[in-house]
C-alpha cells in the first residue's frame, strides 16, 4: 500500500470562509448601491411604484439637484456649517486633555473615572439625546429658560429654537459633546504610542511642556489626527438623528441636514426615489473621495516604511556578501 | 536662588493643576447634567416642572408613566424589537467576521491580499449611499416590517473583520492549528472549538459596540420600519416629539429616560472595556 503523503491544500477553506461575508456584500451592500445609481437616473416616484424608466435626459435627477435645488444645495451648506461648529471645538478639547492627560509631570488623577464621563454621552442614543435638548430649551417653559431667570439673565422667556444660529449651534454642540470624549481618548492613545525615550530626551534638553507637545506630541499624532479627521467627516456627512429629532431641521431649514433631504425626499409626501436616490449617489461620491484622500495618506506612509525596509536588508545582505538571510 | 524658581514652578504646576481640575469637572457635569435633570424631571410632574428646575427627584413617577404607556408609546415592544435586533446583528457580526478574519490570516488563497485590500475600500461607504436601493429591494421581497434586513446585513461588517485580523495577528500561532490538523479536527470545527476561544477578547470589544451601535441606529429602522408592532427604542423616541405629549413634559422624560437607561447599565458594568476598545481601534494604522 503506497503512503499517502500527498500534502493537502488548505487554501480553499479561504474562499469557502469568506462565502458569507461576500455573499452578504453583495446582496445587501453591493446590489442595493448599484440599484439606488440605477434608481438616480429613472422616473421611480410614488408609493407603491413598481415600473420605472430611465428619464430621455439620464442626467436630469442630478442637475436639479446641483443647479436647481435650493433645499438640496442648502443642506449641503448646513451639513458642512454643522459639522465645523462641531469639529473645531470637539479638536481643540480633546487635544487640550490630551496634553494634560498624558502630561507626567501635571500627573492629573482621577483620569479613569473623567474618561469614562466624557466619554457617557457617546454611547446614548442620540434620537434621545436630540430630543432631550429640545426639551431643556424648551419655550416658554424649559430647564434652561428656568435657569436664565434663576440667574437674572432674562426676565422674559427665550425662544432659542426660533434663531436660526442658535439651533445650530445646540445641533453643533450636541454633536460636539457627544464626540469629543471618543476623540480625546484616540487622540491618547496615539500619543501613549509615542516612544518616551522622546519626551526625556527633550527634558534633558531642557524643553519646556509647550515645546514638548508643539515638537513632539502634535507631529507624533499627526497621522491619527487625520483619521479622526476624514473619520470625523464622513461621519458628519451622514448627520441624521440628530438635526431630524431635534427640530426636523427647524427652524426655516437651518438644521437641515443632506441626510435628512435623502429621507425626507425617499420617505415622505411625494416619495421621490429618484431623486433621493441621485443625492445619495452625490453623498456617496463626497465621501468616496474623503475616503481615497485618507487611505492616499495612510498608504503612502506605510509604502514607504516597506520600501525603506528592503532597502536596508538588501544592504545587509549585500554586505555580508551575497547571503540573503531574512 | 534655585529654590526660589524652584518653588515657583511647584506654585504654577500647583495652580495649574487646580485650573486642569476644575476644567475637567466642569466638563464632567456638562456630561452628567442633562442625565441627571431628564431623570429627575420623569419623576415630577407637569406644574412642577413648569415652576422650575430642581435637581431633586419627586414622586410623580407611576403616574408618569401611566400617561406616558396610556397613549402609544409601548417601551415594552420597543425593549423587545431593539433587543432582538441588536442581538441578531452582534452574533452575524461577530462570528461572520472572526470567519473572515481567520480565513485571511491563516489560509494562502489566491485572492487574499486583493479581498483584504477590498475590505479596506468598502469600510467607509455610508448607510446613505444604498439606502434607497435597499429598501426597494427589501420591498419587493415583501421584506419591509421584518427584523431580518436589519440583521443579515450585519454578515458583511469590514470595519470588524479588519479589527479581528489585527488582533489574529498578534494573537494567533499556527502551531496551534496544526496541531489541531494531527489530531485531525476539521477545519470548520478547529475555527469553533479553537480560535473562536482565543479571539474571545476582540470578539467581547467588537460585540459591545456593535450591539450598542445597533440599538442606537435610526436610519435604517426608520426606513423599513412602518408597522409600530416593529418599532425599536429610537423610533418611539420619534413619537415623544409628537403632539401627543405636547404637555405630558413628565412623561416625555420619562420615555426618555427609558430608552437610556438600558445603556447607562451597559456602559457602567462595561465601560472599562468600552474606553479600553475606542483606543484599540483607533491605533490600527
Amino acid at each position: 500500500m503506497p503512503l499517502r503523503r500527498r500534502s493537502i491544500s488548505y487554501s480553499r477553506y479561504g474562499y469557502i470562509f469568506c462565502l458569507p461575508f461576500v455573499l452578504a456584500f453583495l446582496v445587501f451592500s453591493l446590489y442595493p448601491i448599484l440599484y439606488t445609481a440605477l434608481i438616480g437616473f429613472t422616473d421611480l416616484k410614488g408609493v407603491n411604484t413598481r415600473e420605472f424608466h430611465i428619464l430621455d435626459n439620464p442626467f436630469d435627477n442630478f442637475k436639479n439637484l446641483l443647479f436647481e435645488n435650493e433645499l438640496f444645495r442648502k443642506s449641503i451648506v448646513n451639513t458642512g456649517i454643522i459639522w465645523i461648529l462641531n469639529f473645531i471645538p470637539q479638536l481643540g478639547i480633546a487635544l487640550l486633555l490630551t496634553a494634560w492627560f498624558t502630561n507626567k509631570r501635571l500627573n492629573i488623577r482621577g483620569q479613569g473615572a473623567f474618561k469614562i464621563l466624557f466619554y457617557m454621552p457617546n454611547v446614548i442614543t442620540a434620537g434621545t439625546i436630540a430630543v432631550l435638548f429640545s426639551s431643556l430649551f424648551a419655550y416658554p417653559i424649559g430647564p434652561v429658560n428656568s435657569l436664565y431667570q434663576m440667574l437674572g439673565w432674562s426676565s422674559e422667556p427665550v425662544n432659542f429654537l426660533l434663531d436660526k444660529w442658535t439651533a445650530r449651534g445646540i445641533v453643533s454642540f450636541i454633536q460636539y459633546w457627544m464626540w469629543y470624549g471618543h476623540t480625546m481618548l484616540i487622540l491618547i492613545a496615539g500619543v501613549l504610542g509615542i516612544n518616551p525615550a522622546l519626551y526625556e530626551a527633550a527634558a534633558i534638553d531642557g524643553a519646556n511642556g509647550w515645546q514638548q507637545f508643539t515638537k513632539i506630541t502634535l507631529p507624533g499624532i499627526k497621522t491619527i489626527m487625520l483619521f479622526v479627521l476624514i473619520t470625523s467627516m464622513i461621519g458628519g456627512l451622514q448627520m441624521f438623528d440628530i438635526p431630524q429629532l431635534f427640530q426636523s431641521g427647524g427652524p426655516d431649514n437651518s438644521t437641515y441636514t443632506a441626510s435628512m433631504f435623502i429621507y425626507a425626499q425617499a420617505f415622505k409626501g411625494q416619495y421621490l426615489y429618484n431623486r433621493a436616490a441621485a443625492a445619495s449617489m452625490i453623498l456617496f461620491l463626497i465621501a468616496a473621495v474623503l475616503s481615497a484622500i485618507l487611505f492616499y495618506m495612510l498608504r503612502d506612509r506605510d509604502a514607504a516604511r516597506t520600501k525603506k525596509e528592503e532597502k536596508r536588508i538588501r544592504k545587509a545582505a549585500r554586505a555580508q556578501g551575497g547571503v540573503t538571510h531574512v | 536662588m534655585y529654590s526660589a524658581t524652584k518653588k515657583t514652578n511647584t506654585f504654577a504646576l500647583k495652580l495649574n493643576r487646580t485650573f486642569i481640575y476644575i476644567v475637567c469637572v466642569f466638563l464632567a457635569l456638562m456630561s452628567i447634567m442633562p442625565f441627571w435633570i431628564m431623570f429627575v424631571n420623569a419623576t415630577r410632574s407637569t406644574p412642577q416642572i413648569q415652576a422650575g428646575l430642581s435637581l431633586l427627584p419627586s414622586s410623580h413617577l407611576m403616574r408618569n408613566l401611566e400617561v406616558l404607556v396610556g397613549k402609544s408609546f409601548d417601551p415594552l415592544t420597543g425593549l423587545m424589537n431593539s433587543f432582538i435586533i441588536s442581538a441578531g446583528t452582534t452574533l452575524c457580526a461577530v462570528y461572520f467576521s472572526a470567519l473572515t478574519a481567520y480565513a485571511l490570516v491563516v489560509y494562502n488563497w489566491r485572492f487574499r491580499q486583493p479581498f483584504f485590500t477590498f475590505i479596506v475600500l468598502i469600510m467607509l461607504i455610508p448607510a446613505q449611499a444604498s439606502a434607497v436601493g435597499f429598501y426597494q429591494f427589501m420591498y419587493q421581497l415583501g421584506w419591509t416590517n421584518n427584523h431580518l434586513p436589519l440583521i443579515l446585513p450585519a454578515i458583511a461588517s469590514p470595519a470588524i473583520v479588519f479589527f479581528m485580523r489585527q488582533y489574529l495577528l498578534g494573537a494567533l500561532s499556527f502551531e496551534i492549528v496544526e496541531s489541531a490538523r494531527v489530531d485531525g479536527s476539521g477545519e470548520f470545527a478547529t475555527f469553533n472549538r479553537i480560535i473562536l476561544p482565543i479571539m474571545m477578547p476582540a470578539v467581547a470589544t467588537q460585540a459591545i459596540f456593535v450591539f450598542v451601535g445597533s440599538w442606537n441606529n435610526l436610519f435604517m429602522p426608520l426606513i423599513l420600519l412602518t408597522k409600530q408592532d416593529y418599532y425599536t427604542l429610537p423610533i418611539m423616541v420619534n413619537l415623544l416629539r409628537g403632539d401627543i405629549y405636547k404637555t405630558e413634559y413628565g412623561s416625555i422624560y420619562l420615555g426618555l429616560s427609558l430608552t437610556a437607561i438600558p445603556l447607562f447599565i451597559v456602559y457602567f458594568l462595561l465601560s472599562r472595556y468600552i474606553i479600553e476598545g475606542v483606543a484599540l481601534g483607533s491605533v490600527k494604522e
